[in-house]
């Protein structure tokens, strides 16, 4: 392929990945973009070119050994939920924007911690991307088959220009906000796509070698046994090869959270917690799929190209030996779309990392208090623009001078050694309120340095070809420290730089307590639930501040429309007037985190020093200020939840008493309806026995009618009050029923005979249908009674001489249905829902008074429901009434 | 003579009634709901109604309200003879225009020297 055509196809696909940033950063709110497919996508930017192309130049050359880098995140995936939200959580509350912000805050906001950090990510990155620039330029190479491309002159080398294009694109769509921690969509979105691109087209070159080349895996595997180092390549060597194994499993492990474009896109981007789930099995999986085919293809590139070819390059090498110059070009693009999303994520964490950490909090504070807004705005814009090209051209530089020499996979990981030396600081001080600031400088100064010795210094003397005595002395060679002379180069020099690194942190945090900001923030961050409960409240501080300084500091990053907004939000959100002239520990920290976003947090506790008097506190008042206010929240909470149980209470009380105030006036009305029904009767016997008293001479007929209603309104109310005490007494509960094992049959019979003579007056026929004997539990006298009232209230509503009642019983299921059947006038349809209703009496009886007291459907219904039965009227029945019963037989 | 109309659905009640006032020379209608008293005063005015409360179909208050809605009626006196002794009960039937109200068990000499004097 001609270079000219490569540049065309290079700036093409560059163009694309320009338009797709450009739309979805315009698009930022929309669901595309924001979802849990595009967060896990963007992890992707872990395989970078490494993955890409180095992967397959260590199972060529070591075998299975090129997992070991991949097997970190698939461990640490299951931690993600609980480590990366607890930190996703600080890192928003605190508004950080970088690796090195999050290490310093946690270290209270400790500016040379930030700063140190920053460059500890420099010396590990920097190489990274020139790895990542080496990549380009010698796949370009192959591409257009000239020998040794790198050529006499930097202009005339395609590498650099391509370098330059990513850089502009890292300034376009990475510094669009001065506040560092606001989301860059577009960036994310183009990244997410990429991933997406690289792992389809070495997919499709893995299926294009294995099954188009060759007849599938085994046939690759059968080939490749009958070299001799097969058996090698294939088993993971014996305990010394089971530390180098642990050991990069742990590196990886590191490197998963603390490489600056993982921390980037894990924390700094995530913009909803709850992707963190899809993350957890999804990010595993991609990495699976993007090393399935590893092996395969080294395998077969050995096969097909022989030792002499350079193994990284295989899925290059392969197509184009088979003259497939498309397949060839697929997987160049796949390749740098991993570079391009290294390098732009990586070189825009550095950007920000070097002018919040860095530049800012070290030159430039003085210069922005003097500063108008507008200007101050632009001039942290420019810092990060000018940091993201230095970042890329000092790589640049690096890769034109060193990295000829060195393998992809050998920068990867002295970079990964470098970046872990960050570990200690960041994991122990997340759930170790005692680690200290001393602790975690000098544990990763203590750290850098021996991994300068026995992984940089050998590496560079070696580039001079220079070796110098020290290393001859015994247990000081840079490679077998102590004599450990199993582990391979970056793994020794990991092992030991860790373990010096851990120890330093861990003794000089015992031997010197930190501040009391340090304590603080140590305390927010180790305890983060607890206190992100306190928020504003959580923060320590003892002094004098005028709101009137805060503001104008405030105004030169924000403008005056913005500060004034701030602190507006601020009073209204806390209760306090707007002219309030002395600020408070919250307003101090509120303040500082405003301007965290925009020039990191170590400079916004400066600058807001700078116009306050702090007064010392010790860390034992810390502590108790601490303790109150969590304290205070929880006194609140209990007090809430005490006045919820008192309403609570109040409530039922209110419900208890409104059943009571309802029962009372249930009973008032009966009272009130039985009076009612007493008096009537009584009515009619002393108006009666007064006319009898004074009219003597009153006819003897007449006279007997008078004694005749008097008698039969006794009797009324006789019926009545046992009815009534009847009645009470089954309501009460206070009448127990006498259950005995009676047979239906007999009991049934003996209503009849009782009610003979009535219905023998009307000559109306009552017939029992069914003679079978049922035992079962009952109390007859009650049964009695039930029948009694049902059968005396057929006759009464039967016509005389025509009126035939019927009983018939039968067994369902375990209960017993006894049905009483009249041809009488049959229940009013709006009577139906009242007619066991106490005193409910239908309005058009026959007989002009009603005959009963109105109590004694009530009362079966009573006894029935004290059988645990059910007694109702069959509303379908038209030819008279139909009532049912229904007791358990059982 | 006087005509008095006795509506009540108590049978021994309303011919203790009748049979008294027919001695004091009466003219005694008697009516045993709301809808037969209604019946009845369509054709004879009374100078006086005895009129329960709880009764079947039409009871005593909707009984009342007709009476005072008729102009031919409306100057009738009306007496109410019930069982209901609440205060409540007692206030919705003077604000309904009743004249006079007796509680039940009455006595039938009382009654009949206070519609004596209600009427004279």
């Amino acid at each position: 392929m001609s270079n000219f055509s490569l540049i065309i196809i290079i700036l093409l696909y560059l163009g694309f990945l320009f338009f797709i940033a450009f739309i979805a950063e315009k698009n930022k709110r929309s669901k595309w973009v924001n979802n849990p497919i595009v967060y896990t996508l963007s992890f992707g930017v872990y395989c970078s070119a490494w993955t890409y192309y180095g992967s397959i130049g260590v199972a060529a050359e070591e075998g299975v050994r090129f997992l070991a880098i991949y097997l970190g995140p698939v461990i640490a995936a299951p931690l993600w939920i609980v480590l990366l939200r607890k930190v996703i959580r600080i890192s928003k509350q605190h508004k950080i924007s970088s690796l090195a912000d999050f290490i310093s805050l946690r270290y209270g906001k400790n500016r040379f911690l930030g700063a140190l950090v920053t460059v500890v990510c420099l010396l590990g990155i920097l190489p990274y991307i020139s790895l990542q620039l080496k990549a380009v330029s010698e796949t370009f190479e192959i591409m257009t088959q000239k020998s040794n491309y790198i050529s006499n002159s930097i202009l005339t080398d395609s590498t650099f220009y391509i370098a330059l294009i990513l850089a502009v694109f890292a300034a376009i769509f990475g510094t669009q906000a001065t506040d560092a921690s606001e989301k860059r969509r577009g960036i994310i979105f183009s990244v997410a796509l990429e991933s997406f691109i690289k792992l389809l087209f070495f997919t499709i070159i893995g299926i294009y070698v294995t099954y188009f080349l060759f007849d599938g895996t085994t046939d690759i595997v059968t080939q490749f046994k009958e070299r001799d180092n097969f058996s090698s390549l294939v088993t993971l060597g014996g305990f010394e090869e089971g530390f180098n194994w642990f050991f990069t499993i742990m590196l990886s492990f590191i490197a998963i959270f603390l490489l600056p474009r993982q921390f980037q896109v894990a924390v700094l981007e995530n913009n909803r917690e709850k992707h963190l789930k899809t993350a957890i099995w999804l990010f595993p999986l991609y990495i699976l799929l993007f090393n399935i085919f590893v092996v395969f293809i080294a395998w077969a590139g050995k096969i097909n190209l022989g030792n002499e070819a350079n193994a990284e390059y295989f899925t290059l090498l392969l197509p184009l030996k088979e003259g497939n110059i498309f397949l060839a070009s697929l997987v160049f693009l796949g390749g740098l779309s991993a570079v391009i999303s290294m390098v732009v994520i990586s070189s825009l964490a550095l950007s920000i990392m070097i002018s919040n950490n860095l530049i800012i909090p070290y030159g430039f504070l003085s210069k922005f208090i003097k500063n108008e807004p507008s200007k101050n705005v632009k001039f942290i814009k420019n810092i990060r623009r000018f940091a993201i090209f230095c970042i890329i051209i000092i790589s640049y530089s690096i890769y034109y001078s060193f990295s000829v020499k060195l393998s992809l996979y050998s920068i990867g990981l002295i970079s990964f050694v470098i970046i872990a030396q960050l570990a200690p600081s960041f994991f122990i001080g997340l759930f170790w309120n005692r680690g200290s600031s001393k602790g975690a400088i000098i544990g990763i100064l203590i750290g850098l340095f021996i991994t300068f010795y026995t992984l940089l210094l050998p590496f560079l003397f070696e580039s001079f070809s220079y070796k110098p005595s020290l290393f001859s002395i015994n247990g000081l060679h840079p490679h077998a420290l102590f004599g450990i002379d199993f582990l391979t180069p970056p793994v020794h020099a990991f092992f030991w730089s860790i373990s010096a690194n851990i120890f330093c942190y861990g003794y000089f945090s015992l031997v010197s307590k930190g501040n009391y900001r340090e304590r603080n923030y140590a305390e927010m961050f180790v305890d983060s639930r607890n206190y992100s409960d306190l928020q504003d409240n959580a923060f320590v501080w003892k002094g004098e501040a005028y709101v009137k300084d805060i503001k104008e500091v405030l105004m030169r990053f924000l403008g005056n429309e913005r500060a004034t907004r701030a602190l507006h939000i601020f009073f209204a959100k806390y209760n306090l007037p707007k002219n309030t002239q002395f600020a408070d520990a919250k307003l101090i920290h509120f303040s500082e985190q405003l301007l965290t976003g925009s020039i990191g947090s170590a400079s916004a506790k400066i600058l807001i020093q700078s116009v306050v008097k702090e007064e010392e506190i010790s860390l034992v008042e810390v502590l108790n200020i601490l303790e109150e206010s969590k304290e205070a929240i929880a006194n609140s909470k209990t007090l809430k939840q005490k006045s919820l149980e008192l309403s609570n209470l109040a409530n039922q009380l209110k419900l208890a008493n409104e059943e009571l105030l309802e029962k009372d006036k249930q009973k008032d009305e009966f009272l009130d309806t039985v009076a009612h029904e007493l008096k009537t009767p009584l009515t009619g016997i002393r108006a009666s026995t007064e006319i009898l008293l004074d009219d003597l001479e009153m006819p003897n007929p007449v006279k007997e009618q008078f004694l005749n209603n008097m008698l039969q309104d006794s009797e009324r109310l006789s019926r009545l009050i046992n009815n009534i005490l009847d009645f009470e007494k089954l309501a009460t509960d206070k009448h127990e029923l006498t259950v005995q094992n009676q047979d239906i049959s007999k009991t049934i019979s003996r209503t009849i005979k009782s009610l003979i003579t009535s219905s023998t007056d009307k000559n109306i026929a009552i017939i029992q249908k069914n003679n079978q004997s049922i035992y079962l539990q009952y109390d007859e006298d009650r049964m009695i009674q039930v029948l009694t009232n049902l059968i005396s209230n057929a006759i009464k509503f039967c016509e005389p001489n025509s009126g035939l009642i019927e009983i018939d019983y039968f067994l369902e299921e375990n209960n017993l249905q006894i049905t009483i059947t009249d041809n009488g006038k049959g229940v009013l349809e709006e009577d139906q829902d009242f007619i066991f209703e106490k005193f409910y009496q239908s309005k058009n009886q026959n007989t002009i008074k009603p005959i009963g007291t109105g109590l004694g459907l009530a009362i079966t219904k009573q006894i029935v429901e004290k059988h645990q039965g059910k007694i109702w009227l069959d509303t379908t029945y038209k030819n008279g009434a139909k009532f049912h019963i229904k007791i358990p037989s059982i | 003579m006087k005509k008095i109309l006795i509506v009540d659905d108590e049978p021994s009640i309303l011919m203790a009634l009748e049979y008294a006032f027919k001695k004091q020379e009466y003219e005694v209608f008697i009516a045993r709901d709301g809808s037969e008293a209604i019946e009845i005063l369509k054709t004879k005015i009374p100078d006086i109604i005895l009129l329960d409360i709880m009764m079947p179909k039409v009871d005593g208050y909707q009984t009342l309200q007709i009476i005072k809605e008729n102009e031919n009626l409306n100057k009738v006196k009306v007496v109410f003879l019930t069982a209901k002794s609440k205060k409540a009960d007692i206030e919705k039937g003077m604000d309904l225009g009743v004249d006079k109200y007796f509680t039940k068990p009455f006595s039938v000499k009382k009654i009949i020297t206070e519609i004596n004097l209600l009427i004279s």
